[in-house]
């Protein structure tokens, strides 16, 4: 039985198949949808538009890209930009066996699941609280105050860390103000993480809000009705209405965050970190930084950072995939 | 969005909304906002405070956000300092050359990636959006700038940067929606592509074109990193590298034990005033330019 259906379905997908494939030709050989050369003639000027950007992508963006063979190659710096000789996965071998590497992998994983944990809910929570205020105009002052973060240079916040952090800043005012000894907050690696992610919810919780803000107005009124006619109170009609209401945009959001979590913020950690944090600091984008452009390892550099970008790119298709299963929200 | 607004603003008063649990939830909801405000100034009032105390104000652990000791001298001291002033310019200069060349290519870019009948339009869509998702990497880009001889020149910090993708969907949607008779009248009155662009599609975009322009020209204004790794003298740094060397100094000194505090602290207030004089054009354009911003938020959303 399940064999019969198993060919019939073959047979009828062959035919399919080729029924696109002549359909294509005959559209290619008629007038609707034209040929490259036709296509060409008539849209030159459009295309001669996506001459400079197409140039960009290709220098900028997907020369790089080929660059990572340095990873399976020797590469020698003055030599060829794509190395000299190939090695295979030596480089690989080697960084799979480097204590350090193990350790900054950790780090790495460690700082983008906290990140996540607290960065993905709090703009929610915020948008939702926003929501409940009867007052625009101090809603859209919290608004305005809130984004501001958003603007500031990664090195404004770093030296507004430092400062705030610092054995005189507003912290252990606090502190010694109860009576407690002054703590050296940025070369203690017990506080890093914390650190990090705190900053890293003070810079990106307002500007989160705004994608949830405009969803909660596309929320169906009737449904709320519907929902205190059955005795919803407000905390069920925000359980049970709002917030199925925006879990397309949560989704969106989620799937965004967790194929960006290994590339944990490299600039903010490059400014704040010191050799005495390194043991929870350090993350591979900066371990392959220092590998690579401080003691001209390139190709072991290089190594690292490929493994990266592919762990980056599993990680998104992946999450992208379940959620279309799961939520039926995806980004394509 | 103006309905959408009055829409939500006419629901508000729902039943229910009387009871005493609501009430109470109400003062905290408003408290809790209040801190998450006071949470979000603090550093910023902490920096202008600062920047204007005096050294044994700061030293002593007495500023919190009120000045202490007013005075104006570290403004003076930084502002006599001519290696500021030229990285200042620097980071003027590159923001603007580099936001004009990002607006140019965006623009040319989004508008042909809107062309819906165009042959080749997915791949190109394609070409650009697979660079959001995997990218070369810190490596290889340093291998290709070094090599094509961009180090110390403005190249390097302008043209690897000088498409977003994220901006150019944000464009491409906008130039989707736009009415397509307008651009076929034009068509029919003798106008070519670069014509109808110019005349007919780029007066119709000020909005959107107002909003890339601030996106790009806030995240050049910001961005030290590329500078930081292909220049290597002073005279060429933006003024966020310069900031970077100040905070790197002060903080090695400042670890470094109990001997150096007093370098630390005199940079503690430099540090202050050139963080005050680097946000200070964000800051004031910032009020004026702020809903230009959550727009295009809005609109890369759309479809992304």
């Amino acid at each position: 039985m399940s064999s019969t259906t198993d060919s019939g379905r073959s047979v009828t997908a062959t035919g399919s198949g080729e029924k696109t494939r002549s359909a294509k030709y005959g559209r290619k050989k008629g007038s609707g949808r034209v040929t490259w050369s036709a296509a060409l003639r008539k849209d030159w000027q459009l295309y001669s538009l996506a001459i400079l950007p197409l140039m960009f992508f290709l220098i900028f963006r997907y020369l790089p890209m080929m660059g990572n063979i340095i990873a399976f190659r020797k590469f020698r710096p003055g030599g060829s930009i794509f190395g000299e000789k190939w090695v295979g996965l030596s480089y690989f071998s080697l960084f799979l066996n480097d204590s350090t590497f193990r350790m900054v992998f950790g780090n790495t994983l460690v700082l983008g699941v906290l990140t996540l944990i607290v960065c993905f809910p709090l703009p929610i929570i915020l948008a939702l609280m926003l929501n409940e205020l009867r007052s625009n105009a101090f809603k859209r002052l919290i608004q305005s105050i809130s984004y501001l973060p958003h603007f500031l240079s990664i090195v404004i916040i770093a030296g507004m860390l430092f400062q705030f952090l610092s054995l005189q800043g507003t912290v252990n005012q606090i502190i010694t103000g109860f009576g407690g000894t002054a703590i050296s907050f940025l070369s203690l690696p017990q506080w890093f993480r914390t650190i990090y992610v705190s900053s890293e919810a003070w810079q990106t919780i307002g500007w989160g809000t705004i994608l949830y803000l405009a969803a909660l107005t596309t929320v169906d009124e009737q449904l709320y009705e519907a929902a205190r006619l059955d005795g919803a109170n407000r905390w069920q009609q925000t359980w049970h209405v709002t917030l199925p209401g925006i879990r397309p945009t949560m989704m969106t959001l989620l799937i965004l965050n967790t194929g960006t979590f290994m590339a944990v913020g490299f600039e903010k950690i490059l400014l704040l970190y010191n050799p005495l944090t390194y043991p929870t600091a350090d993350v591979l984008s900066t371990y392959l930084y220092r590998v690579g452009l401080l003691s001209n390892n390139f190709s072991y550099a290089a190594a690292i950072g490929l493994f990266e970008s592919v762990i980056g790119l599993t990680l998104i298709l992946s999450s992208n995939a379940i959620s279309k299963r799961v939520a039926g929200a995806s980004l394509w | 969005m103006v309905t959408i607004d009055t829409a939500a603003s006419k629901r508000r008063p729902r039943p229910h909304a009387h009871t005493r649990g609501y009430k109470v939830f109400r003062v905290v909801n408003v408290t809790v906002l209040i801190l998450v405000m006071i949470t979000m100034l603090y550093p910023f009032l902490m920096i202008v405070a600062q920047s204007f105390s005096s050294d044994t104000a700061i030293r002593s652990g007495h500023v919190s956000i009120f000045p202490v000791g007013f005075n104006l001298t570290t403004y003076r001291l930084v502002m006599g300092d001519a290696t500021f002033w030229t990285d200042y310019r620097n980071t003027v200069v590159y923001t603007a050359v580099a936001t004009l060349i990002a607006i140019v290519l965006t623009t040319c870019y989004a508008y042909v990636i809107s062309k819906k009948h165009l042959r080749g339009r997915g791949v190109m869509i394609g070409i650009a959006v697979f660079t959001m998702f995997f990218n070369g990497g810190l490596i290889p880009n340093y291998i290709l700038i070094t090599s094509i001889g961009f180090r110390n020149t403005i190249w390097a910090i302008v043209l690897p940067n000088a498409i977003s993708v994220f901006n150019l969907l944000v464009m491409k949607s906008f130039f989707e929606n736009l009415p397509l008779e307008l651009m076929e009248a034009a068509q029919i009155d003798g106008l070519n592509t670069y014509g109808i662009l110019w005349y007919i599609v780029l007066p119709l975009s000020k909005a959107v074109l107002a909003t890339m322009v601030l996106f790009y020209a806030v995240s050049f204004w910001n961005s030290w990193f590329s500078a930081f790794l292909y220049m290597d003298k002073s005279e060429l740094f933006p003024v966020t590298v310069y900031l970077r060397n100040l905070i790197a100094g002060a903080s090695s000194a400042s670890s470094s034990g109990a001997g150096a505090t007093d370098v630390a602290q005199v940079s503690a207030n430099i540090q202050s005033v050139t963080m005050v004089l680097t946000v200070l054009p964000i800051l004031c354009i910032y009020p004026f330019v702020q809903r230009y911003f959550v727009s295009g938020v809005m609109l890369g959303s759309v479809k992304g």
